[in-house]
C-alpha cells in the first residue's frame, strides 16, 4: 500500500489518480497512525521552504515519518520542495529539514547568462545516472516538468540519480538508501511520470 | 534542453466553456472535465483555466470546480479568476492546483503577491496582464475585470514590478488580437521580455503552429498560449479540441534552433 502524505501541500489527489489508473493500491494519509501499514511513502510539496516544513510539522505525522523512514526503512519518495525537505536546509529559509539526505537546497543563479530565467518553469530532459532503478525503462527522450526556483546540492556525489541542465547542470533526482527525491513533478509529467510513478511501486 | 511550453487556454463562463473575440461575444464551446480530459490524451505542456465570471461578479472562486480540475488535469494547471487575496491563493494551492493566475488584485493590492509568494513560493504566481493599443497615443495599456475596466498603466512598467514584488511568471494577453486568429503582437511580447527575468506567457492571436513556431523562434523558450487555435477546426470555427503531437512540437522547436 501506498501512502501519499497529504499535510496540506501538494497535488495529493493526482498521485491517486495516477495509482488508480494503474491499479496500484494506494492511500491519501493525513494522520500517523495511517502511515503504520503503508509499504512506499510519497511526500509531495509546492510552495516555499519553511512553510513547507511548519505544514509537516503541524500536520503531527513528523514523528511517525521519521519512525517509519529511518527505523522500518520503508521507501520514500519527496516531489518538488517534497524533495528539497529530505534535506539539511535551504537557502529559502531558515528551518532545519528532515536530514535523511545530505546535502543543501540552493538558489538558481541566473547573473551569468542572460537566457535564464527564474523559476524554472517547464519541460526538460532528465540525465539519469548509476542505472538507478527509479529510471528503469524509461526511453532517452523522457522529460519531466519542473516548476521551482531553488535545487539540492549533495554532499555524497553517489546520492545523484539524474542530472538536469539549466544554466548549470543540477540534481533533479537523489537516492540514499530507501529515500529517494525527484525535483521535476512526476504526477504532471505525463507517461514519464505515470512511468517513474510506477517504477516506485516496484522497489 | 529547457522546451518553450505550448499552453491551451480555456474560459469559464457559467460552468461551460467559452471562447471569446476581442474579449466579446462568449461562444459555448463545451464541457470543462470532458476537454481536460482529451487535453490530457494529448499530453499537453500545460494549461490555462480563466473564470471570466468571478471576478466580474464580485464572487468567490468556485473550489469544488477547481478541485475537480486539479485532479482532473494530468499536467500543470494554472488556474485564474476572482481572486482577492492570498488566503484564497492558500486555499487553491491546497487544491492541487500548481499556478495561480491574478490580475486585478494584483494591480490593485500589490502587496499581495509578497504576502502569497513567501506561503506559496514565487514559482506558483502569476500574473495576467490584459493589454491593449490606446487609440489615442497608440501606447500599450493594462486593463482588468474582462477588459473592460483601464488602468491607465503600461504594461512594461506593471510587468517589472509585478516581478520585482514576487510575481514568478508574466502572461501578456492581447485584448486586440483576442480571438482573431492572426498571429501575436510580437512587438509588445519583446518589450515585456527584455525587461523582466521570470518566465513570459504569450497569449492572444495564436492562429496557426507557425504563429507558435515564430514566437519560439524570437524567444526560445517561452510560453506559447492559445484558445482558438487548439478548440476551433476551419474557417467556420467548428468545435474540435485539437494540440500539435510530440513531433510536430518538437519540429517546432528545432526549427528555432536553426
Amino acid at each position: 500500500m501506498i501512502g501519499i502524505i497529504d499535510y496540506g501541500l501538494g497535488n495529493v489527489k493526482a498521485f491517486a489518480n495516477v495509482y488508480k489508473m494503474l491499479d496500484i493500491p494506494a492511500i491519501i494519509v493525513t494522520k500517523p497512525h495511517e502511515l503504520i501499514n503503508v509499504s512506499r511513502v510519497i511526500m509531495p510539496g509546492v510552495g516555499a521552504f519553511d512553510h513547507a516544513m511548519k505544514c509537516l510539522q503541524d500536520s503531527g505525522m513528523r514523528e511517525m515519518l521519521d519512525e517509519i523512514v529511518l527505523r522500518k526503512q520503508v521507501p520514500v519518495l519527496g516531489i518538488c520542495v517534497g524533495m528539497q525537505m529530505l534535506t539539511n536546509s535551504s537557502e529559502e529559509g531558515v528551518s532545519p529539514g528532515l536530514k535523511w539526505i545530505n546535502g543543501d537546497v540552493k538558489k538558481i543563479d541566473s547573473s551569468f547568462n542572460k537566457s535564464i530565467y527564474v523559476p524554472h518553469m517547464g519541460w526538460n530532459d532528465v540525465k539519469p545516472l548509476n542505472n538507478n532503478d527509479l529510471f528503469r525503462g524509461l526511453s532517452d527522450d523522457a522529460r519531466f516538468y519542473f516548476l521551482h526556483s531553488y535545487y539540492v546540492h549533495c554532499q555524497r556525489n553517489e546520492d545523484v540519480i539524474a542530472v538536469t541542465n539549466y544554466g548549470v547542470e543540477f540534481a533533479c533526482a537523489v537516492n540514499h538508501e530507501n529515500v529517494f527525491g525527484v525535483q521535476f513533478h512526476p504526477e504532471k509529467s505525463h507517461q514519464y511520470g505515470i512511468k517513474l510513478l510506477k517504477n516506485f511501486s516496484e522497489l | 534542453m529547457l522546451r518553450p511550453r505550448i499552453i491551451p487556454c480555456l474560459l469559464i463562463k457559467n460552468n461551460g466553456l467559452v471562447k471569446t473575440t476581442n474579449f466579446k461575444n462568449p461562444k459555448y464551446v463545451g464541457d470543462p472535465i470532458n476537454t481536460v480530459r482529451i487535453f490530457n490524451e494529448k499530453e499537453v505542456d500545460e494549461l490555462i483555466i480563466l473564470d471570466i465570471d468571478a471576478t466580474i461578479k464580485g464572487r468567490e472562486p468556485d473550489y469544488n470546480l477547481i478541485e475537480q480540475l486539479a485532479s482532473e488535469c494530468q499536467m500543470p494547471f494554472c488556474y485564474g479568476g476572482g481572486i482577492k487575496n492570498s488566503s484564497q491563493i492558500k486555499t487553491i494551492i491546497g487544491l492541487g492546483v500548481e499556478k495561480v493566475a491574478l490580475s486585478s488584485c494584483a494591480i490593485e493590492t500589490p502587496e499581495i503577491l509578497t504576502e502569497a509568494a513567501a506561503c506559496v513560493g514565487n514559482q506558483s504566481i502569476v500574473v495576467v496582464l490584459d493589454v491593449k493599443k490606446r487609440v489615442r497615443d497608440n501606447n500599450y495599456e493594462v486593463y482588468t475585470h474582462n477588459g473592460q475596466m483601464a488602468t491607465g498603466k503600461c504594461p512594461i512598467e506593471l510587468a517589472k514590478e509585478m516581478e520585482r514584488l514576487g510575481a514568478g511568471e508574466i502572461v501578456v494577453n492581447s485584448i486586440d488580437n483576442d480571438g482573431l486568429m492572426k498571429g501575436y503582437d510580437l512587438t509588445l511580447v519583446q518589450k515585456i521580455r527584455e525587461e523582466i527575468n521570470v518566465p513570459l506567457t504569450c497569449l492572444g492571436g495564436a492562429g496557426s503552429l507557425q504563429d507558435i513556431g515564430q514566437l519560439i523562434n524570437m524567444f526560445g523558450a517561452i510560453g506559447a498560449a492559445a484558445g482558438s487555435l487548439f478548440i476551433f477546426k476551419g474557417v467556420y470555427r467548428a468545435v474540435l479540441i485539437n494540440y500539435p503531437n510530440q513531433v510536430e512540437k518538437d519540429k517546432l522547436i528545432r526549427k528555432s534552433h536553426h
